[in-house]
């Protein structure tokens, strides 16, 4: 790297870092006990029968932020998709299925469904136990791949339909959508929670549309993960350049 | 009690991502991110975030990583075609 | 102790971006933005940090029994680390492009090629 730049990554550096600590210096203490916005966003997920307060902000006081969120996710995995498609200069070469040591097999092959289920259960239970869409989605995307670890490659292209996968991923946002709507339909506002019932305090259907938003967020960041590793496992494992260019 | 695990977990977080931005390899960099995301996943499950805490677990030390691991991995091979053509 | 958290995110934050500047591989330039991205979520939650508090999560505790932590700025942080991971992916489909159309992932050497 040459010296002009190493000089002026410094300067601006030793700046920024100068004003970062006069921020902190000047923010509220940590551990401070004045949360205005934390207090009334209890209160509020309270008033709807939302165990966990994380989900009630997620998806129904800030809905609209979400969907925000799940539009930046969907437009970057689309991105992937285009950028990483095979090209026309490049071939498929089906890799030779390799030899997995018989624990890590064993051990993949175990842990497999015990992910799978617990990313769905902490997709379930979004609106009551910490977890929810976002975080059970990518458990169980990722879990998934352990075939890749435990068997190969060929038999994870076997189990993950990337057709469907694609579709589910667009659903998801549009379910989002839809229940959206469904609230400027019966007369209210985009993606205000007071369609259905809040139901009892605590229990799987309670929370109005939380239940549903979440689990549309979860079928589309869970889709979303699974389609992007598979392009990234095609670009490292399958596709080369065609030879002679 | 609470605070001395804070405060260890905070300086874990500030050594790790040091090292992570330190490790030059990126295949070995993906291994400290991994590592960096499991503190901060700790981190936050001491800040009495566990929501967050579950989801930096699955991204910070899975996710990622593999990506980066995926990446490293095409470009070497593509470097190596190259070799044994030319 | 009072400002240790604020101060630990923001020599993160510039620790990565220095690791932005000086990288000379474009994935290793990846791996430094996450960690800046760390930052971001250290410091908004040791912003919502309470002393004492538990999560907000009422399922085990009744409500108002015990103070809970902000779960504004958790929500805000849960959404960005998933979000997060995919604007990195798209990164790295960038940076597979590149090292496809140009041959390197050294930012250096890409640059002599422009000129």
């Amino acid at each position: 790297m040459n010296r002009l730049r190493l000089g002026l990554l410094a300067v601006g550096g030793a700046g920024l870092a100068a004003l970062l600590v006069a921020a902190c210096l000047d923010l509220p203490d940590f551990g401070g006990s004045r949360h205005p916005y934390g207090d009334r966003a209890v209160r509020a997920s309270l008033a709807r029968h939302i165990a966990n307060t994380i989900a009630s902000v997620n998806f129904d006081q800030r809905a609209y932020d979400t969907l925000g969120e799940m539009s930046i996710l969907f437009a970057a995995v689309l991105g992937c998709v285009v950028l990483l498609r095979e090209a026309r200069d490049e071939r498929r070469a089906r890799p030779e299925p390799a030899e997995v040591v018989r624990p890590v097999r064993r051990y993949a092959l175990l842990v497999l469904p015990v992910a799978l289920l617990t990313g769905l259960y902490v997709i379930a239970h979004g609106q009551l136990s910490p977890g929810g869409g976002f975080q059970g989605g990518v458990v169980a995307a990722t879990g998934l791949h352990l075939l890749y670890l435990g068997a190969d490659h060929g038999a994870l292209e076997r189990v993950r339909p990337l057709g469907f996968f694609e579709t589910a991923d667009s659903l998801g946002v549009c379910a989002y959508l839809v229940l959206g709507a469904a609230g400027v339909l019966a007369g209210t506002a985009f993606l205000a929670n007071t369609l259905l019932p809040y139901g009892t305090f605590d229990t799987l259907s309670s929370g109005g549309t939380v239940p549903l938003l979440n689990a549309a967020v979860g079928m589309e960041v869970a889709s979303a993960v699974v389609v992007l590793l598979a392009h990234f496992l095609d670009q490292a494992v399958e596709i080369e350049e065609e030879p002679g260019r | 009690m609470s605070d001395a695990v804070t405060v260890v977990a905070l300086l874990l977080v500030a050594a790790s991502a040091t090292a992570a931005v330190a490790q030059r390899d990126p295949a070995r960099q993906a291994l400290v991110l991994s590592f960096l995301g499991m503190v901060l996943a700790v981190l936050f499950t001491v800040l009495q975030a566990p929501d967050v805490g579950l989801s930096q677990l699955a991204v910070g030390s899975a996710l990622t990583p593999l990506l980066i691991m995926l990446s490293v991995r095409k470009v070497r091979r593509r470097g190596r075609t190259k070799e044994e053509r030319t | 102790m009072h400002v240790l958290p604020y101060l630990v995110a923001a020599y993160v934050f510039l620790t990565g971006c220095y690791g932005l500047a000086a990288s000379r591989n474009l994935i290793h330039a990846v791996g430094c933005l996450a960690v800046c991205q760390c930052a971001t979520y250290v410091l908004l939650l040791a912003v919502g940090y309470r002393d004492g508090a538990t999560a907000p999560v009422f399922s085990d505790v009744k409500p108002g029994s015990r103070p809970v932590v902000d779960p504004v700025v958790q929500a805000l942080t849960l959404t960005d680390i998933v979000v997060g991971a995919t604007v990195t992916a798209l990164l790295l489909a960038l940076v597979l492009q590149i090292a496809k159309r140009h041959g390197t992932i050294d930012p250096d050497e890409l640059r002599e090629l422009r000129g």
